[in-house]
């Protein structure tokens, strides 16, 4: 068999989960200077996935996809470390200000330029944007069937693709026709470690925008071996029409942000006494609250 | 034409609640922006589905029913909705956000390149001045939601692409029939003008849905319980409470982590979002992730023996001592008062 041809799309996100003081500015809008930019966590379960099928399929071949600044070379490094055989890096000033429809429409032509792909996998949603909309829009770009809410790709032969689903309510075993865009949930597996083999290996893999930043010079490792090069693309490596780019092709606008703020209410104190307590109770039932 | 448009999933025959919320909400947006309000029903056996449904104040339901289309796939939903709207042209369209609405939502708005906005807290009409091109929009749904994990609150616009579309979540909005006797429209679809053969290339092989059990949701008064609690024996005090005064419990995600009490219980981000009347925060310190899915409640109660506990600053009430000491008291007070 000649194996399945994966892409796995990731994000790199600001670690929303645990943000601190500082990570608001006066104004209302997101310091990401001081938030740690990681790996999407659900787009680690999808790497997680493809991982497994390369292991299950001989041949199969895992390419990571990731939209963002040069900087977000960082995670296609961590896929490769973790077993992922190479990876994309589309940046651009072009696609700035992009929402999920843009961002859609930006990874669509890049998928399409890629060649036969079987499979797409994603995360179900990133945890800064928070929306859950990209992988099914990506779908929608390129004409292929989608499969939200994967738990387990339970196989993918003779043109078959075949997945458990998690839903809020339980759960779906359905099956589909390759090729295929599937998201996958939190619930899923986790992503295996890095693999010391392929750190020693992928240590040294940059980006061409990172090289410029870089004060080491990689020209002569990257020559002696390409599989260093972390692939980049700008617009003018895919086809697209202008007026779906960046902020022109996105439909939403914010109109405000405003920073979570705590605005302390006039609270009435009381004693955790009998007394207390009892006029709590006949205030609550007076209005209605209760009784 | 240019009405407001609300997807109603299906579930065992019965409407999801959150398709009925959104009815009302929907009813509220076209009250306001004076329009119609359109339902679009998608599945097999819809007989006498409208009658869930008009009371809503819907004046037209549109109804496909055909048995490939339960239980819910990808494509034949999207292909009847991106053609219906594509002949209706709604301004505003809502569906939830649930494992169908955020499955459906975006593969429609791509279609239609319309700008779709995820779990929506707020959806309100109002004017947007775009300054630098010197335009005024008149009468535009702005979409608030909460993200970067609930730490901001943004207000989304769709200024020139339609349907503005948003997702919300379940028990987000308020339930509301209009009327009983409200009398709208049915205009059943013919399938198969809408999908073809192609779209039903995904097949549900098993299914095992779960209806949940317990109904945190919809409860007006609710006590919550958080790792301050201490022990699945101190939570039981918190049932007993909940037994006297009518009210569910519910918890903190440190709290079902600690195994005090079941998933399906906790409020918050990752939990349900509820806004009852009443809300009693017990051992609950108020991360943001947990106030997120309370924070709308009417009337809070805030018990900790930290005085300077977060949640305080939501409460209306602060009692500053020990949950194993107030909860006892609490309840032989009702009791005395209610004698
Ligand atoms: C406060 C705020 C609110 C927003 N609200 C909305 C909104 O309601 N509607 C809207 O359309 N846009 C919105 N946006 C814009 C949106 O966050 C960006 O378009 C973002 O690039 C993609 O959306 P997401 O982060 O929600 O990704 P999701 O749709 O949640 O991501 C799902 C999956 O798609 C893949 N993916 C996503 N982005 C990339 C990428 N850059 N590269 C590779 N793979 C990727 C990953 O596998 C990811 O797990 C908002 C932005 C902000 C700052
Ligand atoms: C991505 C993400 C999603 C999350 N989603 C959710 C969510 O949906 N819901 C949620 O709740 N959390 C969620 N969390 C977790 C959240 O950040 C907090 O960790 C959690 O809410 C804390 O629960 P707690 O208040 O019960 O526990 P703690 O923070 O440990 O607080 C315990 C409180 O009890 C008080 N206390 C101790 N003993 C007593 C006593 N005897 N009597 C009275 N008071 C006492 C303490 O003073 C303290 O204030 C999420 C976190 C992340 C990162």
């Amino acid at each position: 068999m000649k194996g399945l041809k994966i892409v796995v799309l990731a994000k790199q996100v600001p670690d929303t989960r645990n943000v601190g003081k500082d990570a608001m500015k006066a104004d209302g809008t997101v310091n990401r200077a001081v938030l740690p930019a990681i790996f999407n966590p659900e787009d680690l379960n999808a790497l997680e996935q493809a991982l497994r099928l390369k292991d299950k399929y001989a041949g199969t071949e895992v390419t990571l996809l990731t939209m963002g600044p040069g900087r977000a070379a960082e995670i296609i490094r961590e896929g490769l470390y973790r077993g992922a055989d190479n990876g994309i890096l589309l940046s651009d000033r072009a696609f700035a200000g992009s929402d999920t429809l843009a961002t859609s429409y930006a990874l669509s032509c890049t998928l399409k330029k890629m060649g036969k792909i079987d499979i797409i996998i994603a995360g179900r949603q990133a945890i800064d944007g928070d929306t859950a909309q990209v992988g099914p829009q990506v779908a929608e770009k390129l004409g292929f069937p989608q499969i939200t809410y994967a738990e387990d790709i339970v196989s993918a032969e003779k043109g078959k693709i075949v997945i458990k689903r998690r839903l809020e309510r339980g759960i779906e075993i359905v099956e589909g026709t390759l090729p295929m865009v599937v998201t996958v949930n939190a619930s899923a597996p986790e992503c295996r470690p890095r693999n010391a083999k392929y750190v020693m290996k992928y240590k040294h893999a940059r980006a061409v925008s990172e090289m410029q930043d870089a004060s080491e010079d990689y020209t002569l490792l990257h020559n002696n071996r390409p599989y260093l090069n972390i692939g980049e693309w700008s617009v003018n490596d895919i086809e697209t029409k202008a007026e779906e780019l960046g902020l022109t092709g996105s439909p939403t606008k914010v109109k405000a942000i405003e920073n979570v703020v705590f605005q302390a209410k006039e609270a009435k104190v009381l004693e955790p006494t009998d007394a207390d307590m009892g006029e709590l109770m006949k205030e609550l039932i007076a209005n209605h609250t209760i009784g | 034409m240019n009405n407001v448009f609300v997807y109603c999933e299906i579930e065992e025959g019965q409407v999801a609640d959150v398709s009925l919320e959104l009815l009302t909400k929907g009813r509220k947006l076209a009250d306001d922006l004076k329009c119609e309000l359109e339902a679009i029903v998608i599945g097999a056996d819809l007989k006498g589905v409208e009658k869930q449904i008009m009371p809503y104040g819907v004046d037209t339901v549109w109804i496909a029913s055909d048995k490939r289309l339960y239980p819910y796939t990808t494509l034949p939903h999207t292909a009847i909705i991106v053609k219906l709207f594509g002949d209706e042209k709604p301004q505003v369209a809502l569906m939830g956000a649930t494992s169908i609405g955020r499955d459906l939502g975006p593969r429609v708005s791509s279609a239609l390149h319309s700008g779709l906005t995820a779990d929506c807290t707020s959806l309100i009409i109002g004017d947007h001045e775009d300054k630098k091109n010197n335009k005024v929009y008149k009468d535009l749904l702005y979409q608030i939601r909460p993200a970067f994990g609930g730490n901001i609150v943004a207000t989304i616009i769709n200024p020139d692409c339609r349907p503005q579309m948003a997702t919300v979540r379940e028990g987000v909005m308020k339930k509301e029939i209009r009327s009983e006797a409200y009398k709208g429209k049915v205009k059943q679809l013919d399938v198969e003008k809408y999908v073809s053969a192609e779209d039903f290339v995904v097949k549900v092989i098993e299914r095992h849905m779960e209806a949940s059990k317990v109904n945190i949701k919809n409860a007006g008064i609710i006590i919550a319980g958080g790792y301050g609690v201490g022990s699945k024996e101190n939570f039981d005090k918190l049932y007993e409470l909940a037994d006297v005064i009518g009210a569910e419990v519910g918890a903190s995600r440190a709290a079902v982590d600690a195994g005090y009490a079941a998933h399906e219980r906790q409020i918050g981000q990752t939990g349900v979002t509820v806004r009852p009347k009443l809300y009693i925060a017990c051992g609950i310190s108020g991360q943001i992730q947990h106030t997120a899915g309370m924070e709308e409640s009417s009337m809070v109660i805030a018990i900790n023996t930290d005085k300077n506990a977060p949640i305080n600053n939501f409460a209306d009430y602060v009692i500053t001592g020990d949950i194993a000491d107030v909860i006892p008291k609490m309840i032989k007070q009702y009791k005395e008062n209610t004698k």
